[in-house]
């Protein structure tokens, strides 16, 4: 077998575990989507134009409260803030690839793959180490895309009875279970908290998600300052 | 702005972000102290999403009193710890959603 097909399927392989919470993420997005008023091709565009899961449920959230495209967008680019972390530690194992292949791995590149490709990369050295981040990404893809249009097909026949925009605040409160050990974490969260629900009505343009974030980011630097003058 | 003028560039600033970190960051870039910094974001950011969908209503006031969302929240909070296990939490939150509204 060729070896960049190798790896590719190492990579689908590896990812393939991760991919189990994909799956109801993604149909309770196709169908809230439907739910908030955008067609199934708008639904649909949004899957593969954007990509990501957390980016796409904060859109949702934030249209139907009525904020502007502006707030809409740059509550968005907040979300994927995260991933200027993930930079530092995965930018040297790419840095030799053309051009045209960062642009495809950019695409492809969501939490899940990079977690499994990046201990992948500490492990292996061969010049076509990429295409595990590469299988680990198209098989998200796949998933999510797979799991919106199934979402988009049910939400007709699920009742508005069930509640089930309430799934939004389960599915960010899942993304933190590993954070609710650490004491920081924890005051950063109800910090963040209790200013978007203080702030909800009254920080103009519906921009309460990013005065909250960083109200909470500085939190954090503080608490951690403070933690290590005691050290 | 169209909906799908607003899907593009959405998606383009999750590209960028994405991109940036690939094709732009070098290591040097970000010393300890930013990266510990920055992996807060989500601790810093969900929650915002997170408290006023469970303790506000439709109109954006406090529902303090009735509110079923409050205990199901608390519940699959309680089982994301003990669990560390997405969709167990997921799962028992819409469980106890459920149980409140129909069967309590």
């Amino acid at each position: 077998m060729n070896n960049k097909f190798r790896v590719f399927l190492k990579g689908v392989f590896d990812v393939s575990p991760l991919m189990i919470p994909v799956v109801p993420f993604g149909l309770i997005f196709g169908v809230l989507s439907i739910d908030i008023g955008f067609s199934p091709i708008e639904t649909m565009g949004m899957s593969l134009i954007i990509f990501g899961g957390a980016s796409q449920i904060i859109l949702l959230q934030l249209f139907s409260g009525g904020a502007s495209s502006l707030v809409i967008i740059s509550s968005v680019g907040a979300v994927n803030s995260r991933h200027l972390l993930y930079g530092a530690v995965v930018s040297e194992h790419l840095s030799d690839l053309k051009l045209i292949w960062k642009i495809v791995i950019s695409y492809f590149l969501i939490d899940q793959a990079f977690a499994r490709s990046n201990e992948y990369f500490k492990k292996n050295n061969d010049k076509n180490k990429y295409f595990h981040l590469f299988g680990g990404g198209i098989t998200c893809w796949v998933i999510w895309q797979t799991t919106t249009f199934l979402g988009i097909v049910l939400g007709a026949f699920i009742p508005e009875k069930l509640g089930l925009s309430f799934a939004v605040p389960l599915t960010f409160l899942a993304l933190l279970v590993n954070d609710f050990r650490k004491l920081i974490n924890v005051i950063v969260i109800i910090i963040s908290g209790l200013v978007a629900t203080f702030g909800f009505n009254y920080v103009p343009y519906k921009a309460y998600v990013i005065v909250a974030g960083v109200t909470a980011l500085l939190t954090a630097a503080i608490l951690t300052n403070l933690n290590k003058k005691n050290e | 702005m169209s909906n799908w003028l607003l899907i593009i560039y959405c998606g383009l600033i999750t590209f960028l972000t994405r991109f940036s970190m690939i094709a732009l960051l070098k290591k040097e870039m970000f010393n300890d102290r930013i990266r510990e910094i920055l992996s807060f974001v989500p601790s810093a950011i969900f929650p915002a999403i997170i408290f006023p969908a469970v303790f506000l209503d439709n109109s954006g006031d406090f529902q303090l009193e009735n509110n079923p969302k409050i205990m199901a929240a608390i519940i699959a909070m309680l089982i994301g710890i003990i669990s560390q296990n997405i969709i167990a939490t997921i799962i028992s939150g819409l469980a106890s959603y459920w149980f409140l509204i129909f069967v309590v």
